[in-house]
């Protein structure tokens, strides 16, 4: 006697907006493709009621100077190439990268300031070395954001390269300058869903497109917070198909910094041996920081260690197999 | 799931007899749905109306134990689909497989390995919930003798697997009072399956990879034959088929309350993976949607331990931010000359700073201000963690009395409060510390 059962499904209004990265030589820029995230309709990856058209897009994290302060296992990773941004670019598309996120440190490994001339050449020499679409980080203290972005903005004008971090204390600079130059920028604000929407309007506000904003909802690593960020997304991207326009925006997660900076990464000693093998935790540690937030609605998200790129790049292409409805 | 009050009223008599103290049926229906009054209060109500309420009275997935004493686990009971609707209630219980075809020296050395694993986090001991152990040879002598050794290393829960009634009796035999779950009832063998359930008062899980309505009808045959608690096998293994099936069952528990699903999922994330890493990822995605028993085939604490920190992420109650309490905490027998640290109340933050403090070997004073619960930079974007609140913290705390300084250590992530504080603390030197907690060992024993 076969049990009859309803599945019950949401039919949602809303979706999340598309944004496309990078701009080809016939769209004015130099990328060899573009990549386009959001447009989802329904929760991540579930196919039977609705659409996930663009599979979640992965940045690898390189930095403009050497980065003293990471995990000797992520220098060890990469090798030579952490002290040339160019051939770091380069590498890092090898590792199937769909995007490379740039972050500027602000000074260079004798402390020196890096200068708004010094930034642009980066940019440019990236640019150069790598055909996928770009985004740049600022060093995250406000002046200095300001005056290396604009110059970044300036250097790759036509490319579409994604600038940020815009924040509710300073993001008029940012935004102006990726106005002028045809840029995107991320909007961030710390784990909360009505922060959230006030910046996109804010920004919105000065004049910039919709289809130009990526939102960061800062999210925590794995047993730091990450619950926090987790929820705040899932809030969002119900919103967003509840049809708040302000909530729709692509979702990006910067699962590398987050995971990478934590002791469970960081360091091996003096830690219990039920923490388990120091390579195999930290890459896991990663990879869970980032399926987790995935699951969530992260639509791109920015690991540092090439072998979570491909367990990462595994779990999305699984998660569109096909299924019995 | 929980009737309206109108509902109810369909139920009732609808003579407004008064008798329940109530001067209307519909007034009692109400106050019934808000669980304010006991059906028993009516003198009329029928046999029907009270199976009916009763049965609407339990939760749409049913609360299922597994394993007996002090580590027993209690799964299901869940009653939102996202965490931030309320929170999510039971820990999904995180075991460990093994087969009666490994060497038994091998299968007593894993017990022995899964009953010790502990892992401290945030002042809680987070640890593994047993042992899944499967009849891989076909052979009933092998997979006693399997259990018997397990259960002389472990008191910790067991799941029982063998597709065999025969070998599954004579290893329940072994096993009585444990409360093992027993894996599982197929198409092919419930009716045996279930009498077994029944005479050891066993939880039983239901397998069918044939769709969710023949997993129904075959749940429906093994309540028939009396099983209550019961454990779901939709057969899922992949990334794909488990998130969309849990899902939907899961929705259709809640949504739908529909009976004949509303139990624990029981997942595999080790079968069909290449690697620990995969089989990890799997499970986090279990962790995170809808699983209640998930099944390991790798005992390797470089995967345990983000696991069991993610389930204990994901089931915090996102209703109360975890806190502790304010005031002073003193690490490592501090004197009059160490060094006073302060932070916030959100225990996550507490916890890091003085594992940190801790593994300094620097004794210290922290002074930890009441945040409400959140941490240092949502705090201060709050206002709950600025000059005043810390110079306030600092004056009522009674730490000038216990320290001969005047020298207050503040999280780097907050450096620019420093003038402020100072004007607010006069005779106090404000230091601004590392921004994150692992910095602390390398400040601290710098701190002259």
């Amino acid at each position: 006697m076969p049990v009859t059962l309803e599945i019950p499904t949401e039919k949602w209004n809303g979706s999340v907006r598309e944004v496309t990265l990078g701009a080809t030589a016939a769209e004015g820029g130099t990328r060899a493709k573009t990549v386009t995230v959001g447009g989802e309709t329904a929760l991540p990856f579930l196919h039977f009621e609705g659409e996930m058209p663009h599979p979640p897009a992965i940045a690898i994290e390189i930095q403009d100077h050497y980065p003293e302060d990471w995990s000797p296992l992520l220098l060890e990773a990469w090798g030579d190439v952490v002290h040339n941004p160019a051939a770091w670019a380069k590498a890092a598309e090898e590792e199937d990268a769909d995007l490379i996120m740039l972050r500027l440190r602000g000074v260079d490994e004798e402390g020196k300031e890096t200068t708004p001339e010094e930034a642009a050449q980066t940019v440019e020499g990236v640019l150069q070395a790598t055909g996928l679409p770009l985004i740049v980080r600022g060093p995250g203290q406000a002046e200095r954001d300001n005056e290396l972005l604009v110059a970044v903005a300036e250097a790759a004008k036509g490319e579409r390269i994604a600038l940020g971090l815009c924040e509710d204390k300073n993001y008029r600079t940012i935004v102006a300058a990726a106005l002028a130059h045809d840029q995107l920028i991320i909007s961030s604000t710390p784990m909360d869903v009505n922060l959230s929407k006030q910046l996109v309007i804010l920004i919105t506000d000065l004049g910039m497109p919709l289809e130009r904003i990526l939102t960061d909802p800062t999210t925590g690593a794995l047993g730091y917070g990450i619950e926090y960020g987790y929820s705040v997304m899932e809030r969002l991207r119900i919103a967003a198909f509840q049809g708040d326009k302000m909530t729709q925006q692509p979702l990006i997660c910067f699962v590398g910094e987050e995971s990478w900076r934590q002791k469970e990464s960081k360091v091996n000693e003096g830690v219990p041996p039920s923490w388990g093998d120091w390579v195999e935790r930290s890459i896991n540690w990663e990879a869970m920081t980032a399926t987790t937030l995935i699951h969530a609605g992260a639509d791109i998200v920015t690991p540092r260690h090439p072998e979570t790129v491909k367990i990462v790049k595994g779990f999305i292409e699984r998660l569109y197999e096909p299924s019995p409805a | 799931m929980a009737l309206t009050g109108l509902q109810i009223y369909k139920l009732l008599p609808k003579t407004n007899c008064k008798e329940c103290g109530f001067p209307t049926c519909l007034a009692f229906a109400m106050k019934l749905a808000a669980k304010q009054v006991e059906l028993a209060a009516c003198p009329y109500v029928s046999e029907e109306a009270k199976a009916a309420l009763a049965a609407a009275a339990a939760p749409p997935i049913r609360l299922v134990t597994v394993g007996s004493g002090q580590r027993k686990i209690q799964v299901g009971n869940e009653t939102v689909l996202f965490r931030h609707e309320k929170t999510f209630y039971h820990e999904p219980g995180l075991l460990v497989r093994l087969r009666d075809s490994q060497p038994l020296e091998e299968i007593e050395e894993t017990a022995i390995q899964v009953d010790g694993y502990s892992v401290e986090r945030v002042g809680l001991e987070l640890t593994l919930n047993g042992i899944a152990f499967e009849n891989a040879s076909g052979e009933v002598d092998a997979y006693v003798k399997g259990v018997e050794a397990i259960r002389a290393k472990t008191d910790l829960p067991l799941i029982l697997m063998a597709k065999d009634p025969k070998v599954m009796a004579a290893a329940l035999e072994r096993a009585d009072g444990a409360n093992p779950l027993i894996y599982a009832a197929t198409k092919d063998n419930w009716s045996d399956m279930a009498e077994l359930a029944g005479r050891h008062k066993c939880p039983l899980a239901v397998y069918e990879p044939d769709g969710l309505s023949a997993l129904a009808s075959l749940v429906e045959q093994v309540k028939g034959a009396g099983v209550e608690d019961i454990v779901l096998d939709p057969g899922t293994r992949g990334f794909s088929d488990s998130l969309i099936v849990l899902t939907q069952i899961r929705r259709l528990a809640l949504k739908k309350n529909f009976r004949l699903l509303g139990y624990p999922i029981i997942t595999f994330p080790g079968e069909g993976r290449g690697s620990v890493k995969q089989e990890a990822i799997l499970a986090d995605q279990h962790i995170a949607k809808y699983a209640g028993l998930i099944v390991l085939d790798h005992f390797d604490p470089a995967a345990i331990y983000p696991l069991l920190t993610l389930r204990l992420n994901i089931y915090t109650d996102p209703q109360k931010p975890i806190q502790v309490a304010p005031g002073i905490y003193e690490i490592t027998g501090p004197d009059e000359k160490s060094p006073l640290l302060t932070t916030t109340n959100f225990s996550l933050t507490y916890f890091t700073v003085a594992g940190e403090v801790e593994a300094s070997g620097v004794p210290s004073w922290l002074l930890i201000v009441d945040t409400e619960g959140l941490s240092v930079l949502t705090a201060w974007a709050a206002g709950k963690f600025d000059a005043e609140k810390i110079a306030k913290s600092v004056q009522t705390s009674g730490i000038a009395d216990k320290i001969a300084h005047r020298k207050l250590v503040i999280p780097g992530f907050v450096a620019t409060i420093m003038g402020d504080l100072e004007d607010e603390l006069p005779g106090w030197e404000i230091l601004v510390g590392p921004r994150e907690a692992i910095g602390l060992p390398a400040y601290l024993k710098a701190w002259g």
